[in-house]
């Protein structure tokens, strides 16, 4: 079983590998948005120090994070939801609905393997371009690197939770499309990726760090920058493995759901 | 058990489709996708399906797999409800559709294979001994590092064969397996399929719309129109029960009115163009003494023979069936 996921996962992985004309397009793209973003915050950290809790440098991290974990968490979506929906739009969910797999911890495994190559191939190099031309708050101990990173863990999972159930909505909408703009433009504003979550005042900031999007960005972000430590650090997490739990499961209910009505389209 | 190894009785599938009508009413329709099939294969046979677009075919396969819930009726492979236990079932059949591929696009071929190892958890040696003869026989070799993106068609097909034979399932469902294939990888598919049904006596449930596939493969073929089972029996009866006809095509040295031959060869002029003449026989009939009768009596140039496809066949069935 654990054998069979992890092959997915590898090959999640590899698929993404073997692109690598695309990868550096992408690397290229996220660099030249950080230096845009960058500059904006910096202007907008001159005039209002200290926004949303943040000095200068911690900003200037949030930017280059985001455009790091971009591709990662798939913010803007980017994994394998138009896959799949795509599979189910042409019926070649067939395929998938009679292997002896589960179908949601199959492309959980691809998109876990497809967020580890992304974080290698389009995070590293952006952040470390990020660190040479400006000044960054950037942890010096590998242990809040470490908590960093399963913070990340756990928005991918979040992230594949939500992206997942918008693939499914293909079940009932014939076209994925809509509903892919949809979670975009979500993912855009409340995961962090336009503004820091923390800069929003009164409910509409409340509501949106309570959102599950937060998980994407802003969390991982402020483990990060280590604003959260101790037991609000086991609190972002239980934050983000709730939000985890509860997307995966309302996904395993959609699933039985539309294999059972399943019109698998076309001869 | 070996002589039902696939068992359907009264096999219904409906679908409710809903169409708009107007700003917000709808119409509800029913279409009878599967309407009451049955029927037994048992372990070994290589079976043909056939029908025209539409007929059902592809729902039957659909649930024999398991992947769609028959509305009404009971249905067994090896003794398994296939959607109950779509899991279990799963490690004992192998499907290929033809117009979809189980193989991952970007990776090469060798890493879907590895995939397919861990997922039917099959025994490393029984898997090295299964993918070195698919590779020897379906000619694999040169192919398994190149991405399947880069493949053609043909070799594709060859490379989900494969990919469905790897676990050793004792039944086989083909959906298409020819389809858009070219002769040389035709022939190379139904050799491989031949000899896989005589080694292994692997139970192969084919469907398909090239007849030639079926004369070379099944002694058996099914024929289901409208999501009903309209012929079951040997192929070499099905023309006769469709009272098909092979076309003879003569060129004559000149113009001349349509043929008459004498009147216990049954023939008939379908067309008539300048000097040449198309003339229609009973399938079961031979061609030789009307050839012989034909160049004795007539200034003949050239002729050539043409055989009845399946289309034609099936659809003079239907035309001749007033149940229909």
């Amino acid at each position: 079983m654990v054998r069979l996921y992890a092959v997915v996962a590898a090959g999640g992985f590899r698929r993404h590998a073997t692109y690598r004309a695309a990868t550096a397009a992408g690397v290229f793209t996220n660099t030249v948005f950080g230096f845009i973003v960058a500059y904006a915050y910096t202007a907008l950290w001159d005039v209002r120090p200290q926004l949303g809790g943040y000095d200068k440098p911690e900003a200037l991290t949030y930017v280059w994070l985001g455009q790091a974990l971009l591709m990662t968490c798939a913010m803007l979506g980017g994994g394998f939801e138009e896959e799949l929906s795509e599979r189910i739009r042409t019926g070649d969910i067939a395929v998938d609905l009679y292997r002896p797999a589960d179908l949601q911890l199959w492309w959980l495994s691809g998109d876990l393997g497809r967020a580890a190559f992304h974080l290698l191939g389009r995070g590293v190099v952006p952040m470390a371009l990020g660190a040479l031309a400006f000044e960054l708050a950037l942890p010096a101990s590998p242990w809040t690197w470490l908590a960093f990173l399963v913070s990340v863990l756990l928005g991918v999972v979040v992230s594949f939770a939500l992206r997942f159930l918008v693939a499914l909505s293909a079940f009932w909408l014939m076209d994925g499309a809509g509903a892919m703009q949809m979670a975009m433009l979500a993912g855009m504003f409340f995961s962090g990726m336009l503004l820091p979550l923390t800069l929003f005042p009164g409910l509409l900031g409340e509501v949106a760090r309570a959102l599950p999007w937060s998980s994407l960005l802003q969390v991982p972000a402020d483990v990060l920058l280590g604003k959260r430590t101790g037991w609000d650090l086991a609190g972002a997490y239980a934050f983000q493995a709730g939000w985890a739990v509860a997307l995966l499961g309302a996904g395993r209910l959609l699933q039985s759901a539309a294999t059972r009505r399943v019109v698998v389209q076309g001869g | 058990m070996d002589s039902d190894f696939i068992e359907l009785d009264g096999v219904e599938k409906v679908f409710d489709v809903r169409r708009r009508t107007g700003f917000l009413r709808r119409e509800r329709r029913e279409v009878r996708a599967v309407d009451g099939i049955s029927f037994r294969v048992p372990r070994g046979e290589m079976v043909g399906y056939i029908g025209p677009n539409g007929a059902g075919k592809s729902t039957t396969i659909k649930m024999l797999t398991g992947i769609l819930t028959p509305s009404g009726g009971r249905l067994r492979v090896a003794g398994i409800d296939p959607a109950r236990e779509r899991t279990r079932l799963a490690h004992r059949i192998g499907v290929v559709f033809g117009q979809r591929t189980t193989l991952w696009w970007d990776l090469p071929l060798r890493d879907s294979y590895r995939l397919m190892h861990r997922m039917y958890r099959i025994p490393d040696r029984r898997f090295r001994e299964n993918l070195d003869r698919c590779v020897e026989l379906l000619d694999l070799g040169a192919l398994l590092e190149v991405p399947v993106r880069q493949l053609s068609l043909g070799q594709r097909m060859r490379g989900d064969i494969a990919a469905a034979l790897l676990h050793d399932p004792e039944v086989l469902y083909l959906d298409e397996p020819t389809i858009g294939l070219d002769v040389v990888s035709k022939a190379k598919v139904r050799g491989f399929l031949r000899d896989l049904n005589a080694e292994r006596s692997t139970t192969v449930l084919l469907t398909t719309h090239d007849l030639t596939d079926i004369e070379q493969l099944c002694r058996r073929v099914m024929v289901i129109d409208h999501g009903r089972l309209v012929y079951d029996g040997a192929l070499a009866k099905l023309h006769e029960v469709g009272e098909s006809e092979r076309t003879l095509v003569v060129d004559l040295e000149r113009e001349l009115p349509p043929v008459t031959l004498a009147s216990d060869l049954s023939v008939r002029v379908v067309k008539v163009e300048g000097p040449r003449q198309w003339l229609a026989f009973p399938a079961s009939v031979s061609a030789a003494p009307l050839v012989a009768r034909l160049a004795a009596d007539y200034p003949l140039v050239d002729l050539s023979v043409r055989e009845p496809d399946i289309e034609a066949v099936i659809a003079k069935m239907y035309a001749s069936d007033p149940a229909l």
